[in-house]
């Protein structure tokens, strides 16, 4: 364990993630394991040909309790499969039994929402009708509150909930707010991490941005051609290592940073992503070198990547792997950071690293040491890396605890 | 009902230094400190909402109508406190972020072969004030964005006070929102333009304006026995930052002050405020 004033660490006693890998920690451990991605070709009605997009299966079929029914959204029913997963609402019913409802906060990102049921709304007007249908719940279904809300109410928490948006550092970004209630006495415990899920706001934006990959997203290579848009709900649940003792994970350490250059390109040199690499080791009380594996943010743009390789091998050189698990998942958005530090997790429990799907031979202008296959060797600390328009920056530490 | 024993909970405390305001008939925290202390009339008057100084002219350009009104305040606020812009942690809290610019693609969307705009979509995020605010003060510091509803502004005031508390760094904290276009603006409306920025300050610091201690309880706060001003009265429920005002009345009055917030699902947050 490593203790710093700083950034006392904070356990992992929790944790859940659900993506097109699979319901569940064992199912996405499983298709890393066995190099399988869960992208698949765009739909016809997706209108976007040749593109590929990591969809969870069977979402239409998840209910939301009676009561809170009015929550009803494509984001929301990704909240609660994920929250049913993993034993991950049981876990929290007893940090809220032993510490009492009041006691546990919720700090979640996402970027969109529910706002697909927007969408959906405005498409079923009557023709000539500008005004949105009655039943439309904005509040319960658009609105950024509206996960950390259904949340709160669906496990009976008490403490304070917030939606954080920084666009695709949401999901890390959670992580760091909710240790500040932990650090401030104000939480026992915080449910932390993203909810993101497919939109035609997401896809055509960043179509539009001329973003989008041919074919599955191959974060690295040299003739990489863009992203994959995902999506996926990944929760954890923060404690002082206190009063969670055996947890077998913790967050070690985390860093933010902005570019402070341009909106929706990052800093050519990656100078915010060093500084929140940096400020995330710092935290910990860590060197490069007692890292074992970078997660990085790879979402397999050529800005993002070329930058990532140059911030990423500036701190660690070509000493510690590195590889995007945006090839399995696809880019999940406000839920990546959440995914990704879930898929840390993993590898630190399976001394997994996994290589870059779909990548021959990275991109021979990259200095970093990128791994192409999965690598089996001892994973202490992962650094997750995440990276958002805005020019948002966020790098956790996740290892034992 | 849970097994924990009953214990007050614990208070998380800063300091407010600088201030900034931006909103119908408050041209500015310095122009309506005597409005808000109740020593002169309020009289409403659509704000004018100047371009943003901090950003280069391409940029001044690109920025929409609510990243100039947070920019407005949030440089007034950090204006005020004398330290340099680009070395402060920000938290930017807005309930309807950019709708202006979320509507116009929801439009797009619903047009057959309606195109979304490029620099649409990197403005719908809800962190385009701050990615702005980052370029403009040329800032590296970590900023984050919230979007609470109608608790936008106590829970972003709670959440930055959270941040100076655990970090020990200032954190300049911008609450600010904007009408919506229609159809949404029939959905959650929001008549008037208005945000409110204030530095909150580790409790250490000298050269602050008053101390703050926040709670937040699992119930809701007691009605308050007071009638309002008539700016709370006006505007309090027209703009989710508004709700910013019995804070900035209590400021400009310089008396401590006990302030409640009612919230969301049956919460409340509750504020001692002190004159330094």
């Amino acid at each position: 364990m490593t203790l710093h004033p700083f950034f006392p660490p904070v356990t992992l006693s929790a944790l859940t993630a659900v993506s097109a890998m699979g319901v569940g920690l064992a199912a996405t451990r499983a298709a890393l394991q066995a190099r399988r991605s869960g992208l698949a070709p765009a739909a016809p009605e997706d209108g976007l040909p040749g593109t590929w997009i990591g969809r969870v299966a069977g979402l239409d079929t998840v209910m939301l309790p009676a009561p809170l029914a009015r929550f009803t959204c494509r984001n929301n029913r990704l909240a609660e499969l994920a929250l049913q997963s993993d034993g991950f609402a049981e876990a929290v019913q007893a940090a809220c039994e032993r510490h009492g409802a009041e006691r546990i906060g919720v700090v979640l990102g996402t970027s969109t929402s529910g706002i697909a049921e927007t969408e959906a709304t405005y498409r079923r007007r009557a023709a000539g009708e500008t005004a949105l249908p009655a039943d439309f719940d904005f509040a319960g279904t658009h609105d950024l509150f509206s996960l950390a809300r259904y949340v709160r109410a669906r496990l009976g928490l008490r403490g304070p909930a917030l939606t954080l948006s920084t666009a695709c550092t949401s999901g890390a970004r959670s992580f760091l707010e909710g240790a500040a209630l932990l650090r401030t006495g104000q939480c026992d415990a915080v449910v932390v991490g993203g909810v993101d899920t497919v939109c035609r706001m997401t896809l055509q934006g960043f179509n539009a941005l001329a973003l989008l990959a041919q074919g599955p997203t191959r974060p690295c290579a040299a003739d990489r051609g863009g992203i994959s848009i995902g999506e996926a709900g990944s929760f954890a649940l923060l404690q002082r290592v206190k009063d969670a003792p055996d947890a077998p994970l913790a967050l070690l350490g985390a860093g933010a940073s902005s570019d402070g250059h341009h909106m929706s390109s990052p800093h050519p040199e990656g100078l915010g992503a060093v500084a929140a690499m940096r400020a995330a080791l710092d935290s910990a009380g860590l060197a490069p070198e007692q890292i074992d594996y970078v997660n990085l943010h790879g979402t397999g743009t050529r800005a993002n990547d070329a930058m990532e390789d140059r911030a990423v091998s500036h701190l660690f050189g070509a000493a510690v792997p590195c590889s995007s698990t945006k090839g399995w998942s696809g880019h999940t958005l406000g839920a990546s950071g959440a995914l990704e530090a879930a898929i840390a997790a993993i590898c630190v429990e399976a001394g997994l690293v996994p290589g870059c799907l779909g990548v021959e031979t990275p991109d021979p202008e990259f200095r970093a040491d990128i791994a192409t296959a999965n690598r089996q060797a001892p994973v202490r600390r992962v650094l997750s890396n995440s990276f958002g328009f805005g020019g948002s920056n966020c790098s956790l530490i996740i290892g034992h605890a | 009902m849970s097994g924990a024993p009953e214990t007050a909970p614990p208070a998380v405390r800063c300091r407010i230094g600088g201030l900034g305001l931006l909103g119908p008939g408050l041209s500015g925290w310095a122009a309506s400190e005597p409005v808000l202390a109740g020593a002169a009339p309020w009289q409403e008057a659509a704000p004018v909402v100047p371009p943003p100084a901090l950003l280069a002219p391409a940029e001044r350009r690109r920025a929409s109508l609510v990243v100039r009104l947070a920019l407005a305040a949030a440089g007034e606020a950090a204006a005020a406190s004398g330290l340099a812009p680009g070395m402060l942690d920000t938290l930017f809290a807005s309930s309807n972020g950019d709708g202006a610019v979320v509507g116009a693609i929801l439009d797009a969307l619903a047009t057959p072969g309606g195109d979304v705009s490029p620099t649409l979509f990197h403005n719908s995020v809800h962190n385009a004030a701050a990615g702005y605010w980052g370029i403009g003060a040329g800032s590296m510091r970590p900023s984050v964005s919230l979007g609470c509803h109608d608790d936008t502004f106590p829970l972003g005031l709670l959440q930055a006070a959270t941040q100076v508390a655990a970090w020990g760094r200032p954190v300049l904290f911008c609450a600010y929102d904007a009408p919506l276009t229609p159809p949404l603006e029939a959905c959650r409306p929001t008549a008037v333009p208005f945000a409110a920025a204030m530095l909150l300050l580790p409790e250490a610091q000298s050269g602050a304006r008053a101390t703050l201690a926040l709670r937040h309880r699992p119930a809701a706060p007691a009605t308050e026995a007071r009638p309002r001003s008539a700016l709370r009265a006006a505007l309090e429920e027209a703009n989710p930052a508004a709700r910013a005002l019995p804070l900035l009345e209590a400021l400009a009055a310089r008396q401590p002050a006990h302030l409640a917030w009612a919230l969301l699902d049956g919460m409340g947050l509750e504020a001692e405020l002190a004159p330094c």
